[in-house]
């Protein structure tokens, strides 16, 4: 049962849990007007601390395409927030309110500690470098409808896996899957940490720092972005961020039926030629993105029966 | 050699890793005691090679928790009519509420008033415990030298 739940970690919800959401959102995505009035009446308050535009689009895209209503602040300096309120007070007042609150925030664990005081589902919309729950949903959302399994796949991770949470949390997130094949693509800089291959369960993977080296035998491509604010120095983000640049001669190696993903914004990590090919699935995955948060506000709210 | 009195009644902490008795004895406010308390550094130990050891001619609450924080390896002594009564082992906490400060300057906790967080040991050797809320790892051997 997901009515009344929060989100905080992908691993809050059972596979089971996150198969009811996934076949609501395949669901969805194939007869989308029968959802469209299924949280008419519902309010949901968008909380975020720090500015975002994709993520805070795609929830309230989402709840508007399901007939509710948003309310919200998209910086916290034009809020009682400035005054000081704190996490606990201003989820408790919004609670007076809404039906169900989003909240990203730039301190770890600050949505863990709003759902401590909060009478209405918390979704976690990310929590600095911690966690980014719905992104990992929609990772798996996508390679489940386009690869139709969430099991027996060589999946390769490029770019900046060090700092890179989308990264963390789809590895683990994966990790609780079948037959699943890891393969880490970093500058030795910029590896994937330890503590995220004591996690692997069992699951193979391999390190390298060549990406035409395995591109051969991949079933997913996820490419990654490396961020300036995770650098210290200027000259470490400027020699790095270049180093790994999906263009299309790298792909002629790779399988007719490989997905490229990529969690945006990208920079200059995947070129722009490559959005042409068919394996680029990045913009559909924004979209997967909507219909999976579509079908986690109705599960939280405990509208299904309405559609 | 020093010599301190038995004591009839009371508590002996003993096996305290040389050094940190001081912490201890203030940690439980004995420096403030009306009672008779003794602290006594750098004895020889066979097991330490040297220890501190705390007496205490009282009978009052120990927080465990705090001490087994402090130096897992302890030994409380419950002493009665100049007897061990009771012979209490300490280990590290599994779970510690509202004495350990998250490290992560990231953390939620650093700006927001949260008295109870709790940690949880995630592994005794390095002696690491995990912030709740950002699950990141503090180590006690990085929080204090005892």
């Amino acid at each position: 049962m997901l009515k009344g739940r929060h989100l905080i970690e992908p691993n809050d919800f059972t596979i089971q849990e996150l198969d009811e959401i996934f076949t609501l959102a395949e669901d969805i995505i194939k007869k989308p007007e029968a959802y469209s009035d299924v949280c008419k009446g519902k309010l949901l308050a968008t909380l975020f601390y720090e500015p975002s535009t994709r993520t805070r689009f795609s929830f309230e895209a989402a709840m508007l395409r399901l007939g509710g209503s948003i309310i919200g602040f998209s910086e916290a300096q034009s809020t009682s927030v400035a005054k000081g309120e704190s996490i606990a007070d201003t989820i408790r007042t919004i609670g007076c309110y809404a039906d169900i609150a989003v909240m990203r925030h730039p301190k770890e664990g600050a949505p863990k500690l709003a759902l401590k005081y909060s009478n209405i589902p918390v979704i976690n919309a990310g929590d600095g470098g911690h966690q980014h729950p719905t992104q990992t949903l929609t990772d798996l959302l996508t390679i489940r409808y386009l690869k139709k399994s969430l099991s027996n796949h060589t999946i390769g991770l490029c770019g900046d896996l060090k700092f890179g949470r989308t990264v963390h949390s789809l590895v683990k997130a994966l990790s609780r899957y079948e037959n699943i094949k890891f393969i880490f693509i970093s500058p030795s800089e910029l590896q994937i940490p330890q503590y995220i291959k004591d996690e692997l369960k069992g699951h193979e993977y391999y390190e390298t720092s060549n990406l035409e080296e395995v591109i051969d035998k991949l079933d997913i491509l996820y490419m990654t972005r490396v961020q300036r604010e995770r650098f210290i120095s200027e000259e470490e983000y400027l020699r790095l961020k270049d180093s790994y640049i999906l263009t299309t001669e790298k792909l002629k190696n790779a399988k007719e039926d490989m997905i490229i993903m990529h969690p945006l914004p990208r920079v200059n990590e995947i070129a722009m030629e490559v959005d042409n090919d068919k394996r680029a699935v990045y913009f559909k995955q924004a979209r997967f993105g909507m219909f999976v948060r579509m079908a986690l506000l109705i599960k939280l709210l405990g509208v299904e029966n309405n559609a | 050699m020093l010599n301190i009195d038995a004591i009839k009644k009371g508590i002996v902490i003993d096996h305290i890793k040389a050094g940190c008795g001081y912490k201890i004895f203030k940690e439980l406010g004995l420096d403030k005691a009306d009672y008779t308390v003794a602290l006594i550094k750098n004895v020889h130990s066979k097991k330490l090679g040297k220890k501190d050891l705390i007496k205490i001619e009282n009978e009052i609450d120990l927080d465990l928790t705090v001490l087994g924080l402090i130096d897992p390896n302890i030994t409380i002594n419950i002493i009665e009519n100049e007897k061990i009564k009771e012979k209490i082992k300490l280990s590290l906490p599994k779970k510690v509420k509202g004495i350990l400060r998250c490290k992560n300057p990231r953390c939620v906790t650093t700006i927001e008033k949260i008295g109870d967080v709790e940690f949880t040991l995630v592994d005794e050797n390095t002696k690491e415990y995990k912030c709740e809320y950002c699950d990141a790892k503090t180590s006690l051997l990085t929080n204090a030298k005892c």
